[in-house]
């Protein structure tokens, strides 16, 4: 245990003394100071930067973002937004994996099933906000459906794939052995399919967040204001009500704050994948 | 050649061993019939009971479709195979089926990569419902002790190197009890100074059990020193071209290797198997 504490910190020290490392900080710092500058030099000499004038400068930003943090109704936005991204997303996962799975056994079922997924698949998700806020009886369950497309099709395609790279020589080495068909799907298909699952979730949750987003400004959220206040939003509604209402800086710190929680979404994913798949953790 | 040696010694394994494999008028054609491409070409060949059949012939020449024929993998277009004497596969029933009588170890290794190396070796009995969970994994302890595997047992396939992963997946083999085991050029990746690392360590595995052993390679010298019969096949269509006893006694090591009977078998053969490397190469260029 100590080891392991002893080692996380050698690395860290090693990353942290590392060119590499500097060379990221730098550039991160260059990058801040010149949307500083480009956003306040027309104050400052007159001389407006082209597009970056327009942006509020970061230390602004950052300031915003303090007092946001400190209001329960930014957190009661992000908390709608991360809840409708789960929706939709484990939605699609309880629905896209064992449909992929199935067209990848079944060639019957493939034949069936790719024509009308291919022809629905290149149709964006926000494609179909209006219809989806006609066919479904609640506001929430119609951005929940546009999230679930967002990731649906992308765990499908993912599962298709995986399941199908599987190598033959795994089936027939489990079939001298003796398997049964069901044991082929549980030992072979469903462990050999699970590393392009967890691709295709990794993946699949940031356009999640993309599509919860927009799904939210489009279909105006807010209109749940009704019964729920200028909180009902979420995030996108969020940014959209930013820029009704003018405020610019708040914009910008909304767009930061689903750029982190889009990044701690896939981070937590990926941390799931990797305890589930431990065979392709770099000995 | 004292080829007279040969058969005393051949007859008593035979009594008591099992797994003796025969090839009759085997033929395999690919594709469309009549423009198909033919694969394997009337072949007839034994594979006795406890000894080591090692075939040896260019890549590409249809030798893993023997392979595959006995396994159970790929059918045959006409012919039979026998296992001991039950049909494998034959008139009416062009492809055998799979079992654990007959376990295949391939060129490129198929240890299950999402499961440990004791998982993958105690996978077979508990498939087959032929030992419990607890038993199965008992067995694969001691057989992985035997091999000298213990350290690696909860490692995966991946942590290892492929010289290692394929001794794992030979006693992952050798826990289903088969009577023949297949192996399909299991050394090509390997260099050659693991290789005969791993030749001797297979002959080990093999005077410990006495399985039958169906060998394809196309190093020549590997045959010789491995096989009790090498099978030098011709190159597409695959037939046999020449079937040599070798009658080195067993058990055989590497001092064999520098012995002026080895090298008259090599020399006997050596002509053979090159004149077939070229016809494969010809033909290869020809495709392209």
């Amino acid at each position: 245990m100590m080891n392991q504490v002893e080692a996380i910190f050698l690395k860290a020290t090693s990353f942290i003394t590392g060119e590499e490392f500097w060379r990221g900080v730098v550039a991160i710092i260059v990058f801040f100071i010149f949307w500083e500058v480009g956003s306040r030099s027309e104050a400052w000499s007159g001389f407006a930067f082209p597009w970056i004038s327009q942006v509020p400068p970061p230390t602004a930003v950052l300031l915003e973002m303090f007092k946001l943090i400190q209001e329960p109704s930014f957190w009661h936005s992000a908390y709608l937004s991360t809840l409708r991204v789960f929706e939709g997303f484990i939605a699609a996962m309880i629905v896209g994996i064992p449909l992929g799975l199935a067209m990848a056994v079944s060639r019957v079922f493939y034949g069936i099933t790719f024509p009308v997924f291919e022809v629905l698949r290149p149709i964006p998700p926000l494609a179909w906000v209006p219809a989806s806020i006609i066919f479904w009886p609640t506001q929430e369950l119609s951005i929940a459906f546009v999230t679930f497309l967002g990731a649906f099709f992308t765990i499908v395609i993912n599962v298709i794939g995986g399941a199908r790279a599987i190598d033959v020589r795994y089936f027939q080495a489990a079939r001298s052995m003796g398997s049964s068909t069901w044991d082929i799907f549980r030992r072979i298909i469903l462990p050999g399919t699970l590393p392009s699952i967890v691709v295709g979730a990794t993946v699949g949750v940031g356009i999640t967040w993309a599509v919860v987003v927009a799904a939210e400004m489009i279909s105006g959220g807010g209109s749940a204001g009704s019964m729920g206040g200028a909180a009902g939003g979420g995030l996108g509604f969020f940014i959209w009500n930013s820029y009704v209402g003018g405020s610019y800086t708040q914009i910008v710190a909304g767009m930061i704050s689903i750029g982190i929680a889009g990044y701690i979404s896939s981070a937590a994913i990926r941390k799931l994948g990797d305890l589930l798949t431990p065979w392709l953790a770099e000995g | 050649m004292e080829t007279g040696n040969a058969p005393s010694q051949r007859d008593r394994s035979t009594i008591a061993r099992k797994g003796g494999v025969r090839i009759i008028d085997a033929v395999k054609m690919y594709g469309a019939q009549g423009a198909g491409v033919l694969a394997v070409d009337h072949c007839t060949f034994d594979v006795p009971a406890g000894e080591i059949t090692v075939v040896v012939g260019p890549s590409g020449c249809g030798k893993t479709t023997l392979l595959n024929a006995i396994a159970g993998f790929h059918s045959l277009s006409s012919g039979s195979i026998y296992l001991d004497d039950e049909m494998l596969c034959g008139p009416g029933k062009l492809k055998a089926e799979p079992g654990p009588d007959r376990i295949v170890v391939f060129q490129n290794g198929a240890l299950f990569p999402w499961k440990t190396n004791i998982d993958n070796v105690a996978f077979g009995p508990i498939m087959q419902g032929s030992m419990s969970r607890s038993e199965a994994y008992e067995k694969a302890q001691s057989m992985m002790a035997d091999a000298g595997l213990r350290g690696i047992a909860d490692s995966y396939p991946g942590e290892i190197s492929s010289g290692v992963r394929r001794r794992v997946e030979i006693v992952r083999a050798l826990m289903n009890d088969p009577k023949i085991l297949l192996l399909d050029e299991p050394y090509r990746a390997l260099d050659s100074l693991t290789k005969s690392v791993m030749h001797e360590a297979l002959l080990e595995i093999f005077y410990k059990n006495r399985v039958t052993i169906f060998f394809i390679t196309h190093d020549l010298e590997e045959a010789i020193f491995l096989g009790h019969r090498v099978v030098i096949m011709t190159t597409r269509p695959c037939r046999p071209k020449k079937i040599l006893d070798i009658d080195i006694p067993h058990p055989r090591d590497y001092s064999v290797l520098t012995t002026k009977r080895f090298r008259a078998f090599m020399e006997e053969t050596s002509a053979a198997v090159h004149e077939e490397a070229i016809k494969a190469f010809d033909a290869g260029e020809k495709e392209r």
